[in-house]
């Protein structure tokens, strides 16, 4: 056995006192870097929990953005993007998507007209195995510039206290912008008019190396026809799905993917900020959507939009909500995945029209 | 036939090492990546998926190295249970340092993402399957929490070896090269065998 003559064996109270100061240092700095000691520390648990309705989360469902519609298609790249990214996406060409058209409400069974931000989803895979997610709004900038200050706008908008969405506005001077946008901004009657904003910045890096910092925008080919609020509340709870199903049965329809390039000292990390309209944009390519599927069977359905997964050639950049949407939207994606068989599925009863 | 060694192989000790300290990070990693909202996520991440395959792929060598050397004996006058609880704790110790990562890898395609590590586009090892993803993700996490629970244990253990029972069993798994006393021929015969 071991010789070495250091002092003898035996338990003293020192010995054991340090074998549990250490195993309990070690044990509490791990409970730090968990949070347990820091309540207030922004989670994305947290923040998921907020964006429930007041009657709960719906089982099964995305915990926001819970209303959608399945679709499948092709990104047609003209090629120009190859000037910003060496992703192979752009490269000329045509390129599968899967993707989902949904409304920015927390109940798969709210009303259409109700809705003030509609969202689009894509996925677009290409064939050297690389996927680009992305999941945009229509509205033209976001209304919070932090991640905390999104999570204090939930807080506040699901307060009973009718002073609490004030004080948010007041500490909030970027909210201002979107309020008016929300209150002004012509409704449209369909999804297929409808322009989509990435609003957060990405890097893209072509194949010289060389980075520019983007947002991108599908702006639809269809021409936008405008509605009055009272006449989408009478079209009934789902006629976007039904108008987008009936359009895209009828011919694919499309939308142009713009690239805008920042200017020197535009905001990246602020997605409340929209960039001035003359910075240089380029048409990439189209989106062309061809079959629309309901969700409960649709393609989209377990797909989890997170915009962080993004091929070689695109990155993500100093703007905090890339990450913060990957976080919260994983730990969505997670609850509805353990919920699954609270959303069935249709096919298996052969219910599917 | 040699007499029997006292000490693990000198690559067997920098594996475990180097693993105890990947290991580590791996779980103070993991528990603070699912509680950020912050930037910090995606660079968690992005370390925490590498670090993952890089410990599976060290715990297989680590596997055959161990097969292949073998472990010093447990001091004779150790209590039978004592023992018992050591092998034990080495058996769940390489399962879950080679389950956790293929968890997290499932967990990944079962929920359809695509896994890249480090640049690395890694084939999925499972169908998407909701439910599939829901279940390896709460193993992972639940794995996770009794992974850090036997590191406490181990570490206990090792300081109690090394401090109160003086027995060897802490040495023979030591970071340093050589037993500083080292008088015994048996220990200079293994070193020159190794």
């Amino acid at each position: 056995m071991n010789e070495r003559k250091t002092p003898p064996a035996g338990a003293s109270p020192g010995r054991l006192l340090l074998i549990a100061a250490v195993v309990a240092g070690v044990a509490g700095a791990f409970a730090y870097a968990a949070g347990w000691f820091s309540p207030q520390r922004l989670t994305p648990a947290k923040v998921v929990d907020i964006l429930a309705p007041p009657g709960g989360p719906v089982a099964g469902h995305r915990r926001n953005h819970a209303k959608g519609i399945c679709f499948t298609g092709t990104f047609e790249a003209n090629g120009a993007g190859a000037a910003l990214s060496k992703a192979a996406l752009f490269a000329t060409g045509g390129h599968p998507v899967t993707g989902r058209f949904n409304l920015a409400v927390p109940t798969p069974t709210a009303d259409d007209g109700t809705a003030r931000v509609r969202g689009l989803s894509l996925r677009v895979r290409t064939a050297d195995g690389q996927e680009w997610r992305t999941a945009m709004i229509s509205a033209p900038f976001f209304p919070v510039a932090t991640t905390q200050a999104f999570y204090d706008l939930q807080t506040a908008s699901h307060a009973a206290d009718p002073g609490a969405m004030k004080a948010f506005a007041a500490a909030h001077p970027e909210f201002r912008a979107f309020g008016a946008w929300a209150g002004s901004a012509p409704y449209t009657a369909s999804y297929a008019d409808t322009a989509f904003q990435s609003l957060n910045a990405f890097v893209f890096t072509n194949a010289q190396g060389q980075d520019a910092v983007v947002r991108w925008s599908f702006v639809p080919v269809a021409t936008p026809v405008t509605v009055t609020a009272a006449e989408l509340k009478a079209r009934g709870a789902d006629f976007l799905d039904k108008d987008i199903a009936e359009r895209v049965a009828a011919a694919p329809q499309r939308w142009t993917l713009s690239v805008m390039v920042a200017g020197p000292g535009d905001p990246s990390a602020d997605p409340s900020q929209a960039w001035p309209e003359d910075r240089r944009k380029l048409d990439v390519g189209t989106l062309v959507v061809e079959r629309v599927e309901p969700e409960a069977d649709g393609p989209c359905r377990d797909l989890n939009f997170d915009p962080t997964v993004l091929p070689t050639g695109m990155r993500t950049s100093d703007d905090p909500f890339p990450a913060a949407r990957s976080a919260a939207y994983s730990v969505s994606f997670h609850r509805r995945a353990a919920e699954e068989q609270s959303y069935p599925r249709t096919a298996a009863s052969g219910a599917k029209p | 036939m040699n007499a029997p060694r006292h000490r693990f192989t000198a690559l067997q000790r920098t594996l475990h090492w180097a693993m105890a300290l990947g290991i580590l990070a791996m779980l103070f990693i993991g528990v603070g990546m699912v509680s950020t909202f912050g930037p910090r996520y995606l660079t968690l991440v992005s370390i925490h998926k590498p670090l993952g395959l890089a410990i599976l792929l060290l715990a297989l060598v680590r596997l055959g190295v161990r097969l292949r050397d073998g472990a010093p004996p447990l001091p004779r006058a150790m209590p039978g249970p004592m023992k018992l609880a050591a092998r034990l704790s080495h058996v769940a110790f390489y399962v879950l340092m080679i389950a956790m990562p293929l968890i997290g890898w499932a967990m990944l395609s079962a929920a359809d993402y695509p896994v890249v590590v480090a640049g690395w586009h890694l084939p999925a090892i499972v169908a998407p399957d909701p439910t599939l993803h829901s279940r390896l993700w709460d193993a992972h996490r639940f794995l996770a929490f009794a992974f850090f629970a036997l590191i406490l244990l181990h570490l206990a253990a090792a300081l109690f070896h090394a401090l109160v029972r003086r027995d060897g069993v802490y040495e023979a798994m030591a970071p340093y090269p050589a037993e500083a006393p080292a008088s015994s021929a048996a220990l200079a015969n293994q070193r020159a065998r190794s």
